[in-house]
């Protein structure tokens, strides 16, 4: 790990080398290990030690970009010379060619490190590694999973005079146990993430996914359609997810590309959505990728669209300045939220279930795609703990379920929200603390097969 | 850069590794994005390092550094030794690899106009006057043309003395056109979604694309998708063009076929696979038509190399023959437990990452049903689907959903109306099944996949599938409510 002097003589070379208009020097570091397990043994090990720095300059509206994690002096020079050089042949850009100002915000730079999650060792992911494999083979099941630890670095300046940083840690362990591969077959899933390794309670982890995937042997078929729905937290946040990536982003909103009509009501009024990247029951990440600190940002107010986050460049062009929520430069995909919470509801995650006639009990999503951004329909299958649900009770275990389906439309049907929440890392972006949910419909449109497709 | 290397792999030996290996890589990039009339977005970067993977008594440890200094490869190598002794506390069967031979050699993938010299100003003119095309069409919200290359550099060595030296030079482009109204976004890209079409090669392939000659009609389909009515549903006889009968292959056929999944190293994150090893040599996975290979030698495609990150050969290797299912793609820990040696599809992303299975050139090999005229005229009833825009598979790769850019009724053995939102599922081998019909080589493309993931860290590959549109009966389209 690059010391925290350092990263400042970094920044500060990349700015003294450019002669440009403004230029903006992005410093990430990532410096993170990750122990994953199958078939009840480890079988991937591995370690990253990595720092790169990005280099943006705009000089007469003309846009360079440049990275490299060659961090000598000399190869901070020469990212300089590339961004420069490159900016110096583009054709000017005035739409995109916009570099914060500082705004007065305040953040905390180590908001979510804590020194004993950067610091863990091989051998205390092994223990945790063991933990898990220990529970599944107590109820005879194939244990596979993974458990990070790692810290991440960003840290900004730029020639107007912005200069920030933040390091946050994070661990996480999820895994997911089996009996056999089939379809059809026992399938248990558990997940926790948090800054503190401490609070990743590996037994309790692995005691869950064994206990429902104890309960999911036997799993058979249920004619696909319209159903209610209990969502577990792992299924909410990985809807919430997809719904961040094509609609929460001003970019998205400014092309008309996005499901937020806002101001209108886009789903229950007991639905509440919002980012908040200094939230310190979440996954903290205090300033975005142009060095400005991450407002709280009101997403979903009581079920009506309220906002969209920004970068300089759409905030600039909305009229609303950034709200901290940019990505590296280019970003092309524009701002995105990192830090999603949704509000929970006053039900007891336990008595959710009591109000559902006929239904199905999902654990979790997997392989979620879009298939229309603008209506937000989205398409994914169940995974790991899908069960029928009458009068009250779980009453059988099912095959998987491929589902179809508006996500603003199923959640405008929420009948109750779980009291409590989870807080769940992204599979690909982002962290989310979210309640489970009872929703009134949920239409499923395919079931999977058995092994030989039939 | 011997130095580095002999140190890793001594420190490693003297730490008890009963093998080593180091890869120290250079990877370039440069990108260059157009957007309505403007350079929004020119980029350039390198990242360089080195990653030493170590077995110890039988398990795996791995660590990696950005700093290129022989001492520092002696503090990773006896990292990765440190992290595979933790891997032996939760060891059931220790990793045997293959007796794959050692290789001294060099390899590089041919070009004939570096991406990396073309001057800005000349991919510029491309990507401004396609820019112009499009947005000479009423009615277009968003246009973006992008032109990409890249280039790695990679030494490979290990502890049985192999040492292989590659370049790896790629290049690639593509336009696309989004119509947006209160209800709707239409998109059509040319000549693939995913940034378009991406190979090993030079400049040259970007300019055989044409992108300029393209625009046009490229966004007068997007315009068209706006008010065309919603694809219809039920069950229809289905041809699907090269682009999507790749990404068919991608997900139903590469995935499933990759080892490490079918023997349940990637259930925590991609999944697992249908495709299990009893099935070998017997399983009927597609009708007779179907004809699979993965070639790594394939020229110009994106999952072409000399030598995998193993140091094995690149092979071209049968997968599916005839419909049944007869091989895998596999590393040197794999490939024993079936019997067989690696074929060479180990590769890691960065020097950063492992080595894990991916695909190379997955190739459906061309039929006999002539060109896609030729196909649809001999098609009396059902849909055209052309160019991904949705994907979804289950975790064994059975149950699949896509959608496409746009599709056309086929009525009485022509293309007929528009559709929107075209999309259509199966299930994998029935799917494969009901094939009747592949067009011949004029129509078949060697597409890369830019875009791959897999593995925990999340890795992207570049992979190719070399296809040709393929016609499927009684096939479930227009799923859901709309």
């Amino acid at each position: 790990m690059v010391a925290g002097d350092r990263v400042d003589e970094i920044l500060d070379l990349a700015l003294a080398a450019s002669t440009a208009d403004a230029t903006e020097a992005l410093y990430t570091a990532e410096d993170s290990a990750l122990t994953r397990f199958a078939n009840n043994q480890i079988h991937q090990n591995v370690r990253e030690h990595d720092a790169a720095l990005q280099v943006r300059v705009i000089d007469q509206q003309r846009i360079g970009v440049a990275g490299t994690n060659r961090l000598d002096d000399a190869g901070i020079r020469e990212v300089v010379e590339r961004a420069t050089a490159i900016a110096q042949r583009s054709e000017p850009n005035p739409r995109a060619a916009v570099m914060p100002e500082p705004d007065g915000r305040g953040h905390d730079p180590d908001l979510g490190f804590v020194a004993a999650t950067a610091d863990a060792s091989a051998d205390r992911r092994a223990e945790g590694a063991r933990a898990v494999i220990a529970a599944g083979e107590d109820k005879g099941l194939q244990t596979s999973g993974s458990f990070s630890t790692g810290v991440g670095t960003v840290a900004v300046a730029n020639s107007h005079g912005v200069r920030a940083r933040h390091r946050a840690t994070r661990a996480k362990l999820l895994t997911v146990m089996m009996d056999g591969y089939g379809a059809g077959a026992a399938s248990g899933y558990a997940h926790a993430g948090a800054t503190d390794l401490a609070e990743i309670d590996a037994e309790a982890i692995g005691r869950d996914a064994a206990t429902k995937g104890d309960t999911m042997r036997g799993a058979g078929p249920l004619d696909p359609g319209e159903y209610e729905v209990i969502l577990e937290e792992h299924a909410v946040a990985g809807l919430l997810e997809y719904l961040a990536y094509i609609g929460f982003s001003g970019l998205a909103h400014e092309e008309g590309r996005s499901f937020m009509d806002l101001g209108q009501r886009l789903m229950s009024e007991k639905v509440s959505i919002w980012d908040d990247g200094a939230d310190p029951t979440g996954i903290p990440s205090t300033i975005d990728f142009e060095g400005l600190a991450r407002q709280r940002v009101d997403l979903i107010d009581d079920g009506i669209a309220h906002a969209v986050v920004h970068d300089a460049a759409t905030g600039s062009r909305a009229g609303t300045g950034s709200t901290g929520h940019a990505l590296p430069a280019p970003s092309l995909y524009g701002p995105m939220p990192f830090n999603v919470f949704m509000a929970p509801g006053d039900t007891a995650r336990t008595d959710l279930i009591t109000g559902v006639k006929r239904g199905v009990w999902v654990t979790r999503f997997h392989y979620v795609n879009v298939v229309h951004p603008k209506k937000a329909i989205l398409t994914g299958m169940t995974k790991d703990g899908t069960f029928l649900i009458e009068d009250g009770q779980i009453t059988r275990p099912l095959m998987n379920f491929r589902f179809t389906q508006s996500i603003p439309e199923a959640f405008s049907d929420v009948r109750a929200l779980g009291a409590s929440t989870m807080l769940l890392p992204g599979e690909f972006l982002g962290t989310y603390r979210v309640p489970a949910a009872h929703l009134g419909s949920f239409n499923f449109t395919g079931v999977t097969s058995g092994e030989g497709g039939e | 850069m011997n130095d580095l290397i002999d140190r890793a792999l001594d420190t490693a030996d003297r730490l008890g590794a009963q093998y080593a290996d180091i890869r120290i890589v250079e990877r370039r990039s440069e990108g260059l994005t157009v957007k309505n009339g403007a350079l929004e977005a020119a980029t350039s970067n390198v990242s360089a390092g080195f990653g030493i993977r170590v077995l110890v008594n039988g398990a795996w440890g791995f660590s990696s550094s950005a700093h290129l200094e022989p001492g520092e490869a002696d503090r990773i190598a006896a990292e990765a030794v440190e992290i595979a002794r933790a891997s032996v506390t939760a060891q059931k069967e220790p990793v045997e690899l293959d007796d794959t031979a050692p290789v001294t050699a060099t390899f590089r993938t041919p070009y004939a106009d570096d991406p990396f010299a073309v001057s800005l100003d000349d991919k510029l003119k491309i990507l401004m006057e396609a820019d112009a095309a499009m947005g000479r069409v009423p009615g277009i919200a968003i246009r973006e043309g992008n032109v990409v290359a890249g280039r790695e550099i990679k030494t490979f060595a290990s502890s049985t003395g192999a040492r292989i030296d590659q370049e790896i030079v790629e290049a690639g482009g593509g336009i696309e056109a989004t119509a947006v109204n209160d209800s709707e976004v239409q998109q059509r890209s040319y000549p693939n979604s995913f940034g378009g079409q991406v190979v090993t090669g030079g400049f040259e392939a970007v300019r055989a694309l044409d992108l300029v000659e393209h625009a046009q009609e490229t966004a007068e389909l997007a315009v068209a998708l706006l008010d065309a009515p919603q694809c219809p549903s039920g069950e229809m006889d289905l041809i699907i063009d090269s682009t999507q009968v790749a990404l068919q292959i991608h997900e139903s056929c590469g995935h499933p076929t990759e080892l490490d999944r079918v023997f349940g190293t990637e259930a925590s994150f991609a999944g697992t696979s249908f495709l299990t090893t009893d099935k070998l040599g017997s399983l009927r996975y597609g009708s007779e038509l179907v004809n699979i290979d993965a070639d790594a030698t394939a020229p110009g495609g994106l999952g072409t190399f000399g030598f995998d990150d193993e140091g094995v050969p690149a092979q071209n290797v049968p997968l599916i023959e005839n419909g049944i299912l007869v091989g895998y793609l596999t590393s040197r820990e794999t490939a024993p437990r079936i019997g067989r040696q690696s074929m060479g599809s180990s590769r890691a992303w960065t020097w950063s990452q492992i080595p894990l299975i991916r695909m190379t050139n997955i190739n459906l090999r061309p039929g006999n049903a002539g060109s896609l005229e030729d196909l649809i005229a001999d098609t009396r009833d059902g849909i055209y689907m052309s160019v991904n825009k949705s994907w979804s598979i289950d975790d064994r790769r059975l149950n699949f959903q896509f959608g496409d850019q746009a599709g056309w009724i086929i009525k009485n053995g022509k293309r007929t109306q528009l559709v929107k939102n075209p999309t259509y599922t199966g299930i994998t081998p029935r799917f494969w099944g009901s094939c009747d019909a592949i067009c011949g080589l004029d129509e078949w493309t060697l597409w890369g996949l830019p875009n791959c993931g897999k593995g925990e860290p999340m890795q992207i590959g570049h992979v190719g599938h070399g296809a040709a549109p393929a016609r499927f009966r009684n096939v479930q389209v227009g799923v859901g409510r709309w």
